[in-house]
């Protein structure tokens, strides 16, 4: 049979770092990037004798992320210890939610190439991450950093709704999507702070049997998501074609190699003896944490999308870009909301701001002027003040230092020349200049006609208004 | 009479009158200890120079007229399982030989805080399993009463202590009857407050959900006092209960007339030693007369106990006792090779043999296959014991039974029988099961003159009603001023 006679199931689990400052049981630094074993106390430690605390904030990022993926948020539920030994794991247990987690049975809608898609989220819970192990570090030592040991973590889970890699990598940046709007996630893939693994398995068209699954861990870009889970599917289809069975084991992505290759068997899989962590009360959420956390949800990607839309008349390309990110989309609508043209507004942020952001690496957040200042620049253009390509510039300049746009205009003598007497002169002395291009013009060749344009906008270095030119070049090649 | 054959609150007194100084009363316990420790063998360390300091500074504040607290400057002494600051704890193991906290337990902090003296660390068996001291690495502590036999446990080195009155009061830890067999078999009062009524933080922990730290006295007025400097909520501690301590000396000589006082029928069977008994029944009359009711009660899933219990504490034991890997502290074998034979030589070497035992019990219950049949079962058997608690409650004001159903036994007569062993807590661990108060008080001698106490189970955080009950009994009998025959050995 081949691969298209298969059909492919897969199952995501997400692993999100929390963005909260401090350690999900301790009081410790969660901030990346410090030297080694800097951020930890005897609690993320693992000494003997102390005890975890639970971090507040945690929950309240796991309510919110549950309503927003419209889950169940449980009014009780419970820790438990995930009991494995490695040297990244201080107590040689990991504090998680288990078979009774914050959040359950939700849904995140993804587009497809045959339209909206429902993709279920299994559930939700909070749990704390491991530290690092640094191997063969020199003299083929080992050595452990547990900065990240008790940074806390989202694992969401989906259903196995998901049925090629394109729909896995468009619910993981869907997901993302939610998760920095939520504030919750700063969507860091590179930096590990939105990880993922996935479950694929094959079964054969028309089966209602799920095939064996692999699992493959630790995917850190959408690109190896892809790629990952390709490949897979073609193992997965090449060895039932070849009348084996797919075995069930845990598998890494070779980046290198451009391959899965096996990290343990079910033989040799772990049996983590779960229970429930007796030195951590049932977690209690009450409806009021609930109900506040409900109001307080920010408007998520999708609905923003459609309203902008509707709302701005935008076409869809547009509103995709400006609600990609939501300081992005909160700027465009606060500038917006100062002029009237939301088209133009955001034709300027799709080509000049994003541009700009990109060369200069500036994020959104350390931008130096207002919604409303580049909203007095579009209105100076539309008045003539500025022409279009001065205006350019003159957001390059805001961009840069962040003065008022008069200010820039004013400053830098960019003002539009509309004097009709100086446009004239200058329009004259082009004209007296180029009498033998004058005449082909007068001679119906009336393609020379942009040349003289040029000549005038060069020689007013670009202040001329272009309306003006047009009009008395027009006149004064026709008329004389 | 000595300076330590006094009581902690005698000591007080005499303090607060400035008749002797906290640095006479500890000098007078290190010297206790040079004299009887040898035989006794309490100490696991004794810290002589902290102590000292300690006691200086409460003579300053005394003398300055700002004393700490009702019994700043009173010598006490821990059970190495509590973590002291820049002094060795090792649990009893050989794990965390050499292993120096950089923090102080809670309760530690708050004794601190109130200016009582820390003199060392006692004794107990390793990681707080066991109930003879014989499990300890380093070696079993003796009964003060008869050198051949042996304390009790786990903190059988707190209770041997005091005793021997080497140390004016301790503190112990009790997961299912640490506290109480011990001062049963040392003529003490110990006491187990309600699970979440002292904090756990800084407590080398053995099972989470049974441990609670507690007061080692000769007295139950002592036990009071001390309860009273470590009965806080802690933040640090998320089942530490927030509920404001009572004043646990305020009604101690009330008296008992008009209690009910329920005698559960199932902690009087088979294989109790007719001595203990004869001394339980007869301390059961004395509370009659003294006005009390006494209510035949039952707590029928009691015989379910011991199973239950060795199941629960020996599942969360082995996830508890995994930190111990020779990754960051304490013992490593150096000469592993690879990071398994690291992990199990360590562990090979720095356990001894009923933690192993222990550790393989808690990881078989909790293996997948077995979770439902063991681990599961036994939680849903601890509610029913609960519920036992709670029926027998509403028909009375607490509960009386022997502590131990024997007295103290032999040093080595039990060491090779592990299930005999675990029989000796068969009285207290429904109430760490249950997360109640159980308190032993000295009820008697046996003719061959070894000590029998009685045990005082309660409501949750009905700790004073314990104290007044078991100070009752106390007053009638003064089996607290007999020392020990050690004395001046």
């Amino acid at each position: 049979m081949p691969v298209s006679d298969f059909q492919p199931v897969i199952g995501l689990e997400v692993h999100a770092q929390l963005l909260t400052k401090s350690k999900i049981f301790c009081g410790c630094s969660t901030a990346f990037g410090a030297e080694p074993n800097r951020n930890t106390c005897p609690v993320c430690l693992g000494m003997p004798g102390v005890l975890p605390v639970l971090n507040q904030r945690v929950v309240e990022f796991a309510v919110r992320t549950g309503l927003a993926l419209e889950c169940t948020v449980k009014k009780t539920s419970i820790w438990s210890r995930k009991n494995y030994f490695y040297p990244d794991l201080p107590k040689g247990y990991q504090i998680t939610q288990y078979d009774q987690p914050i959040c359950e049975h939700g849904r995140l809608v993804i587009d497809t190439p045959q339209g909206e898609k429902v993709i279920r989220v299994r559930r939700i819970h909070m749990e704390e991450d491991a530290g690092k192990n640094v191997h063969d570090a020199g003299g083929g030592q080992s050595l452990v950093d547990l900065n990240r040991a008790g940074v806390p973590l989202l694992e969401i889970v989906s259903e196995p709704d998901l049925r090629d890699a394109d729909e896995a990598v468009e619910y993981l940046k869907a997901l993302r999507d939610v998760l920095v709007y939520l504030g919750v996630n700063d969507g860091n893939l590179e930096e590990g702070s939105f990880r993922c693994d996935a479950n694929v398995s094959v079964m054969p068209k028309g089966s209602s049997t799920y095939g064996q699954r692999c699992e493959l861990k630790n995917l850190n870009s959408f690109r190896f998501v892809k790629q990952a889970v390709e490949y897979e599917i073609a193992r997965q289809v090449d060895v039932i074609e070849g009348g084996g069975k797919v075995d069930q084991e845990t598998r890494l992505w070779d980046v290198n190699k451009g391959v899965t290759r096996s990290m343990r068997s079910k033989e040799d899989a772990h049996d983590y003896r779960y229970f429930p962590e007796p030195d951590l009360p049932p977690l209690h959420v009450s409806d009021a944490a609930i109900d506040a956390a409900a109001q307080a949800l920010p408007e998520l990607p999708r609905a923003k999308l459609t309203r902008f839309i509707s709302q701005y008349g935008l076409p869809e390309y547009d509103a995709r870009i400006l609600t990609a990110e939501r300081p992005l989309a909160d700027f465009f609508e606060a500038c917006a909301a100062h002029y009237p043209d939301a088209k133009k507004v955001s034709n300027w942020f799709l080509g000049e701001l994003m541009r700009l952001l990109k060369e200069e690496g500036t994020p959104l957040s350390a931008l130096r002027f207002t919604p409303v200042q580049l909203a007095e620049l579009l209105g100076a253009v539309d008045k003539g003040t500025v022409s279009a390509n001065a205006g350019k510039d003159v957001l390059g300049e805001m961009f840069r230092t962040g003065k008022a746009p008069a200010d820039i205009i004013a400053e830098k003598g960019l003002a539009q020349v509309s004097d009709t007497g100086a446009i004239e002169a200058v329009v004259d002395e082009i004209l007296a200049k180029n009498a033998g291009e004058a005449e082909k013009y007068r001679a119906g060749k009336t393609q020379v006609f942009g040349f003289f344009v040029g000549q005038v906008m060069r020689a007013m270095k670009g202040k001329g208004n272009p309306a003006l030119v047009n009009e008395l070049l027009k006149k004064k090649l026709g008329g004389a | 009479m000595q300076l330590t054959d006094l009581t902690m609150l005698e000591l007080a007194a005499k303090l607060a009158a400035g008749a002797v100084s906290s640095e006479e009363a500890t000098r007078a316990c290190l010297e206790r200890i040079r004299q009887v420790d040898p035989k006794v063998r309490a100490f696991l360390r004794v810290d002589e120079d902290g102590a000292l300091a300690a006691a200086r500074a409460s003579d300053a504040r005394r003398k300055a007229g700002s004393p700490a607290s009702p019994l700043d400057g009173v010598p006490v002494g821990l059970k190495d399982l509590f973590l002291t600051e820049g002094v060795e704890t090792t649990a009893g193991s050989r794990i965390l030989e050499g292993f120096v906290p950089p923090l102080d337990a809670t309760v530690v902090r708050l004794l601190k805080e109130a200016g009582l003296p820390l003199v060392g660390k006692l004794n107990l068996d390793e990681f707080a399993m066991g109930s003879s001291n014989e499990s300890s690495a380093y070696f079993p502590s003796h009964n003060p009463w008869d050198v051949t036999r042996t304390p009790g446990g786990s903190s059988g080195g707190s209770a041997a202590a005091v005793a021997a009155r080497e140390v004016f009061g301790a503190l112990g830890t009790d997961t299912g009857g640490s506290i109480r067999q011990p001062a049963a078999f040392t003529n003490t009062v110990g006491l187990k407050p309600t699970y979440g009524r002292v904090s756990r933080y800084g407590v080398i922990a053995y099972a989470s959900s049974l441990d609670q730290p507690g007061p080692m006295t000769r007295t139950v007025a002592d036990a009071a006092a001390l309860l009273q400097v470590i009965a806080r909520h802690d933040a640090q501690d998320s089942t530490s209960a927030a509920v404001e301590a009572p004043d646990y000396s305020a009604d101690l000589e009330a008296g008992v007339r008009g209690l009910k006082l329920g005698v559960p029928r199932d902690y009087f069977t088979e294989g109790m030693d007719p001595e203990v008994e004869a001394s339980v029944r007869a301390a059961l009359a004395e509370y009659e007369r003294l006005g009390a009711t006494l209510v035949d009660v039952s707590l029928p899933h009691t015989k379910y106990a011991l199973a239950t219990y060795y199941l629960l504490a020996p599942a969360e034991a082995s996830s508890n006792l995994a930190r111990y890997d020779g990754i960051r502290y304490g013992l490593r074998a150096r000469d592993a090779r690879g990071l398994k034979e690291l992990y199990a030589q360590t562990r090979e070497r720095g356990f001894g043999p009923e933690v192993k035992l222990r550790i393989m019990l808690g990881t078989y219950a909790l293996s997948a296959g077995y979770y439902d049949a063991y681990y599961l079962r036994a939680q849903k058997v601890r509610t029913l014991i609960r519920e036992d608690f709670t029926k027998a409650f509403q028909q009375v004001d607490a509960l009386l039974s022997p502590t131990s159903p024997v007295p103290p036994f032999k040093l080595g007569e039990k060491v090779d029988d592990p299930l005999s062993m675990y029989l000796m807590d068969v009285y207290t661990l429904p109430c760490n099961l249950a997360g109640l108060p159980g308190l032993a008080v000295p009820c008697g001698f046996t003719k061959a003159g070894l000590p029998v106490g009685l045990q005082i189970l309660g409501r949750p955080f009905d700790e004073a009603r314990l104290l007044r009950i078991a100070r009752a009994f106390e007053r009638e009998h003064d089996f607290f001023r007999r020392a020990a025959p050690l004395q001046g050995a």
